[in-house]
């Protein structure tokens, strides 16, 4: 396997690593301002992402990083054509995290229904953009044979960008509500199992139509009927699926966290897969597409960067996994009581 | 106004509100590490309340300082998409590399530290907070390394119409940049000593706490007055490296016009770039640019005017802003030994220093700010220095959408350094726990 090909699976590895993992902290602040029937409900869901959404987050400037490091020609016009919905996410991502820090310094109700707003517009935007962004680059954008898209928000937001959105907002919605029921006890978790419950279905119903989707309006299944052999990969989102119904009804409610984990990894993985080996493809002229041969970093480049990713990756996962288990105690009234907690 | 100004002034503005919270983290991350380190040591509980006070105020900083990075990091692709494409392969690497070596241990363990005071032992603790402060400055090396490379390129070879790595060990060994970095964090270190000791005088001015206090007066006041002066020495080096390597950006520091052998510097002067010279020159100090740029008072000083027009920097702009770094630099001097003076027993100095002390707080902010200016603004026409334009780095956009963004971050970001300005101002005020 050539270095241009590992970094374009490392690429979309760190892609689906952002979603799966912030993914929790968008679906519990989506849910918020209808779940919380109480200010201490609410202040058991800021800080059952308290001590992880920041970390989660810089797996996004990670995939971003890479993306300028690995395939810079990509990283200029992903970022420049996607120009409106970027900035919209950008800013989203600032509101919601400052409203962490800002909510508890001020004792008042309005102060804090205020950076109640932020923290929900902060996480269904990007949910919901994400999944608009993601979906169009799989469907294909349209680039000239410059790289300069030619289009705006609007033509971001057709039918199948929607349900990408759509299909992201249920995705994070679902793992958000499994994450909240690890992280909580008693009415909270029963009410968050349930949550997951209702939202499963519409979820797996999504899925399949975004499936069908795919396949009669883009390109995406065209290296899975060249390669039938790929298709296993698909087994992958599918069996995490249907793991997180069955480990949800067991009750084993953190394998279910993970099983939905799997299931948002795999769906990102799926589509990356699709579009291979462009990473952005073109609808106006495949020839137009930004590929691994024609945006990708020197090999000296690419070769040092491996390096790097090799060492630091396995670190940053070993740390990130022992942090979550010093934390994977559901959130008491206890926790609440100390002067750090949100 | 076109998209190539309106990007420019959005990145300054947005790496404007970014650094008032950048070098705080840097100072205060160390400073809030040497307060546990003691209560390790010495199982005294003020030092932990200390930690626990000044981390406080360090976590309200440190909010805004992640979120308004993140916008920076795109900001490259978004706004200068063709400056990305060019040279990419060796700055997208090191803001990569920032990322995975830096940025997930600060905000891992920054967690760790902040939710861990209860499940952890007091070093496992400790060591945590000293991965956060490693890990802040360690991300400020990388960035400033990937800045270095726009301010003196080196190890890479134009191929393939972009530039390429040639040496990956002359990217990272490049003396402009560690130096560079060297002036930002000692900079900053002294930011924390001024704020610890500006806010622990106010509290001592109404005579509260004063054993806490005291003891946080002190720990600031040395750091204070040691970065003050360090961070003049190293700012001297890097006069030598702008000197050398970018000559233009020199002479538009001291609104320099005239190529002269021992060259002087003017107490008070008043550029008139439109007849390319100064409109006022007065207080001359013979010898002293050529000194200090070259360390040695008969070297040559290359005026603007020998270099084309099109290569020369603004050069209102940067003088104004240099000359506003030296100034607020020599007051924090002048303040450092102030506090230095009375660190032993503060609450008994007289009120007008206590007070004045408060005031001093702001003089890193502005001194670092105008640095940053003297070194971007003082690298222009150039992205890359003498490699890459900034007028040809600009994505292709239109201008109303830059226009839009621009005013989105003007309003955003001031409500929200407002905000959190008002909320570090309200806790420093506060009684620590």
């Amino acid at each position: 396997m050539d270095l241009g090909t590992i970094w374009f699976i490392l690429w979309g590895v760190l892609w689906a690593v952002y979603f799966l993992l912030d993914g929790f902290d968008f679906g519990i602040g989506t849910i918020m301002p209808f779940f919380a029937k109480s200010e201490t409900e609410k202040r058991i869901m800021y800080n059952a992402m308290g001590p992880f959404w920041d970390g989660n987050e810089v797996w996004l400037i990670t995939a971003g990083g890479v993306t300028f490091a690995a395939f810079p020609g990509t990283y200029a016009v992903m970022f420049s054509g996607l120009y409106t919905p970027l900035m919209l996410i950008l800013f989203a991502l600032i509101i919601r995290g400052v409203s962490f820090e800002f909510r508890s310094k001020v004792d008042c109700p309005r102060w804090r229904a205020l950076w109640d707003t932020c923290n929900f517009l902060g996480s269904f935007l990007p949910a919901l953009l994400f999944g608009v962004a993601f979906a169009n680059i799989f469907e294909g954008l349209p680039l000239d044979q410059n790289g300069i898209f030619q289009g705006n928000l609007l033509t971001l937001l057709n039918p199948y960008g929607l349900a990408g959105g759509v299909l992201f907002v249920l995705l994070f919605v679902h793992h958000g509500a499994l994450w909240l029921a690890v992280k909580s006890e008693g009415d909270t978790r029963t009410r968050a199992v349930g949550l997951a419950a209702k939202t499963w279905p519409f979820m797996a119903l999504v899925i399949v139509l975004f499936l069908i989707y795919s396949f009669t309006a883009t390109q995406l299944f065209a290296n899975y009927l060249i390669h039938p052999s790929l298709f296993i990969l698909l087994l992958v989102p599918v069996l995490g699926l249907l793991a997180s119904c069955r480990c949800r009804r067991k009750g084993r409610l953190l394998a279910a966290w993970a099983a939905s984990a799997i299931l948002i990894g795999g769906t990102t993985l799926f589509g990356v897969v699709g579009i291979f080996p462009a990473l952005l493809p073109s609808s106006l002229n495949p020839a137009w597409s930004l590929t691994i041969a024609n945006s990708s970093s020197s090999p000296l480049t690419l070769a040092i960067m491996l390096g790097v990713a090799i060492v630091f990756v396995p670190l940053v996962i070993i740390y990130q996994a022992w942090a979550m288990h010093l934390f994977r105690h559901p959130v008491t009234e206890k926790d609440l009581g100390y002067e750090e907690a949100y | 106004m076109d998209t190539v100004l309106l990007s420019r002034l959005q990145f300054a503005f947005a790496t404007f509100i970014h650094f008032i919270f950048v070098p705080l983290t840097l100072g205060l991350s160390i400073l809030v590490a040497i307060m546990e380190t003691k209560y390790v040591r010495t199982k005294d509980e003020t030092y932990k309340r200390m930690a626990k006070f000044w981390g406080r105020l360090f976590l309200i900083n440190f909010a805004l300082g992640v979120v308004t990075g993140i916008t920076l990091e795109f900001q490259f692709g978004t706004n200068w998409s063709r400056y990305s494409a060019y040279v990419g392969d060796i700055f997208g690497s090191l803001l990569a590399i920032e990322a995975t070596a830096a940025f997930f241990l600060e905000s891992t363990f920054i967690a760790v530290w902040v939710f861990g005071w209860q499940k952890l032992s007091p070093k496992a603790h400790l060591t945590s907070i000293w991965l956060v402060a490693f890990a802040s400055n360690l991300s400020a090396l990388w960035i400033i390394l990937a800045n270095g490379f726009m301010q003196h390129p080196v190890g890479y070879v134009i191929r393939n119409g972009r530039a390429e790595l040639d040496s990956f060990l002359a990217v990272i060994g490049n003396g402009y940049a560690w130096n560079e970095f060297l002036h930002v964090v000692t900079g900053a270190l002294a930011l924390a000593g001024f704020f610890v000791a500006g806010v622990s005088a106010w509290h001592l001015l109404r005579k509260q706490h004063v054993d806490f206090f005291s003891k946080s007066f002190r720990i600031g006041a040395v750091f204070a007055l040691i970065f003050a002066v360090v961070v003049v020495l190293v700012g001297h080096r890097q006069g030598n490296f702008v000197a050398e390597f970018q000559p233009a950006k020199l002479a538009a520091m001291e609104s320099h016009w005239k190529t002269e052998q021992g060259a002087s510097m003017y107490l008070i002067t008043i550029p008139d770039a439109a007849n390319e010279g100064n409109s006022l020159a007065v207080g001359r100090i013979p010898a002293i640019l050529s000194i200090m740029a070259y360390n040695s008072p008969s070297a040559t000083v290359k005026g603007l005017k020998d270099f084309p027009k099109q290569d020369r920097p603004p050069v209102g702009l940067t003088f104004v802003s240099f000359r506003l770094m030296i100034l607020f630099g020599t007051l924090m001097i002048l303040a450092g030994i102030m506090a230095y003076a009375i660190r032993k027993k503060p609450v008994d100095a007289p009120r007008w220093m206590l007070r004045a002390l408060i005031w001093t707080i702001p003089l890193p902010y502005l001194a670092l700010e105008a640095g940053w200016a003297v070194a971007e603004v003082g690298r222009q026409p150039w992205i890359v220095y003498g490699l890459m334009r900034t007028k040809d780095a600009v994505s292709p956009l239109a201008t109303s959408q830059v226009a839009i963004s621009l005013a989105a971050f003007f309003i955003v970001y001031i409500l929200l350094a407002a905000v959190d300005i008002f909320l570090l101002a309200k806790y420093a005020r506060k009684d620590p726990a």
